[in-house]
């Protein structure tokens, strides 16, 4: 093996360790850890991960502080940008249920985020509980939001107005989601 | 023909409505386009000369920020209408609500790329719990220093209870209560801006009693009844009391703050050095 293969195979083993392994509260990492740990090339090193994980259908995926994605990002925004590893196809409603998702809860969360991005990324509580409600049974609905609170997928302020969190921003395209739900026809 | 002050009292009226307008559309997330920027601004206008006094003209200057806000608002509705995010949440409160569930699972699945977590032991962290298990004293030499007596069982009543101080003489949620109310009266007395200064209001005659009223504050501010104020660069720490207890949204991330109350500190408040 090269010197050079042999320096990104050591890398590569390195950015799975820090990227798989939970460390904090949140999973995943920032750019400046992964700076600190790879050196100043991990955008490089993570595109080699990203093109390694392709054949077991994971990727790296890139949240920056930001709302939308950055097309060409600097330095900078990477830096402060976190790097996770998700699932890269689509997944079964029959394996969601594997993962630990009950249907009722997921499709909750489905209705959450749909509503909250129709509502330009803020809505009432009150307003998505009461959607919640209409399939969910009463007692469940205010635990789930709190749930989905607790995940990262949705964030609330001392006025209670629910907002799309970091994990809806990582794990959701919203742009396929608005289009699937309003394109879907009933059979 | 209406009077000056009239007319000022007026104009008080229509800026704090204003001000409640924008308010309302800045919390609840209401349509911006509701607020009539261009006749709001000539309201203001038109009452700017009569203000006189510092009030007044804050009043004018918050009415500005207001609406200043409510334009931003605008803005970014505008911004959001062209983009591809753009929907009628009306329409697609309907689409929801008529899809079954299994639908919405099945339609959420296929943009849901759920994020991989693992949580596994490192040789490290085994290492480090090894080493902790070496150092610690078993439990028969931990507890040695407390050996247990010989008691006999018998019956207390209430008050015995009471008057050993295991039991109080009202339930912990009344005494909050109380001690809130007094919070809120000494601040109403002694403080000002609707703050107390820490020590002003934990600080007692003994230095016992100092400790019960810094126990007690720490329980009104983690149950939401007040909140501290800190201002780390004058080295001061205030309390604020809510006049309702805020509820605890579960969102936010709670923080624990450590004071010290020891008995120096005691001893400078009463020679009053600290604050």
């Amino acid at each position: 093996m090269s010197k050079r293969k042999a320096y990104y195979a050591s890398k590569l083993k390195r950015a799975t360790h820090l990227l798989f392994y939970k460390r904090h509260k949140k999973p995943g990492v920032k750019g400046w850890e992964l700076r600190k740990a790879l050196g100043s090339d991990y955008p490089k090193v993570l595109k080699l991960l990203d093109d390694y994980l392709k054949m077991l259908d994971l990727q790296v995926k890139t949240v920056f502080e930001e709302e939308r994605t950055v097309e060409k990002p600097t330095l900078e925004q990477l830096d402060k940008a976190r790097f996770l590893i998700t699932l890269r196809g689509e997944i079964t409603p029959k394996e969601a249920k594997m993962i630990g998702w009950r249907v009722d809860d997921l499709a909750g969360l489905a209705i959450a985020i749909s509503y909250i991005i129709s509502k330009r990324g803020k809505a009432p509580r009150k307003e998505v509980e009461d959607i919640l409600r209409d399939k969910l049974p009463g007692w469940k609905v205010g635990l789930n939001v709190d749930r989905y609170i607790r995940y990262g997928y949705l964030t609330q302020d001392e006025n209670e107005q629910l907002y799309l969190d970091w994990r809806t921003r990582a794990e959701v395209d919203q742009n396929a989601l608005v289009d699937l739900v309003l394109s879907h026809e009933k059979a | 023909m209406q009077s000056k002050k009239e007319h000022e009292n007026l104009g008080r009226e229509k800026l704090q409505r204003i001000i409640d307008t924008c308010k309302s559309v800045e919390d609840r997330a209401l349509d911006p386009f509701l607020v009539d920027i261009k006749g709001n601004i000539n309201a203001l206008k038109e009452y700017f000369p009569e203000w006189r006094i510092p009030e007044d003209l804050c009043l004018d200057a918050e009415t500005v920020h207001h609406l200043a806000s409510v334009t931003r608002l605008q803005s970014e509705w505008v911004k959001h209408r062209s983009t591809s995010l753009y929907t009628d949440p009306f329409l697609l409160e309907d689409k929801i609500r008529r899809m079954t569930k299994a639908d919405i699972v099945e339609t959420f699945a296929k943009v849901w790329r759920p994020t991989i977590e693992l949580e596994q032991i490192s040789l490290r962290s085994i290492t480090e719990a090894i080493e902790y298990w070496d150092s610690l004293l078993p439990m028969k030499e931990r507890w040695k220093e407390f050996p247990l007596g010989e008691n006999e069982t018998g019956t207390a009543t209430r008050e015995e209870l009471i008057s050993q101080r295991i039991l109080r003489d009202r339930s912990f949620s009344e005494e909050l209560e109380t001690f809130w109310q007094q919070l809120k009266k000494s601040t109403a007395e002694k403080g000002e801006n609707g703050k107390i200064h820490y020590w002003n209001f934990v600080g007692a005659d003994t230095y016992n009693e100092t400790v019960q009223r810094a126990f007690m504050a720490s329980f009104l501010i983690t149950y939401g009844y007040a909140t501290l104020e800190i201002h780390p660069l004058e080295e001061e720490v205030f309390i604020v009391p809510y006049q309702k207890p805020a509820p605890n949204t579960g969102s936010k991330q709670l923080v624990s703050i450590p004071i010290a109350v020891s008995a120096e500190d005691w001893q400078k408040w009463k020679k009053g050095e600290l604050q």
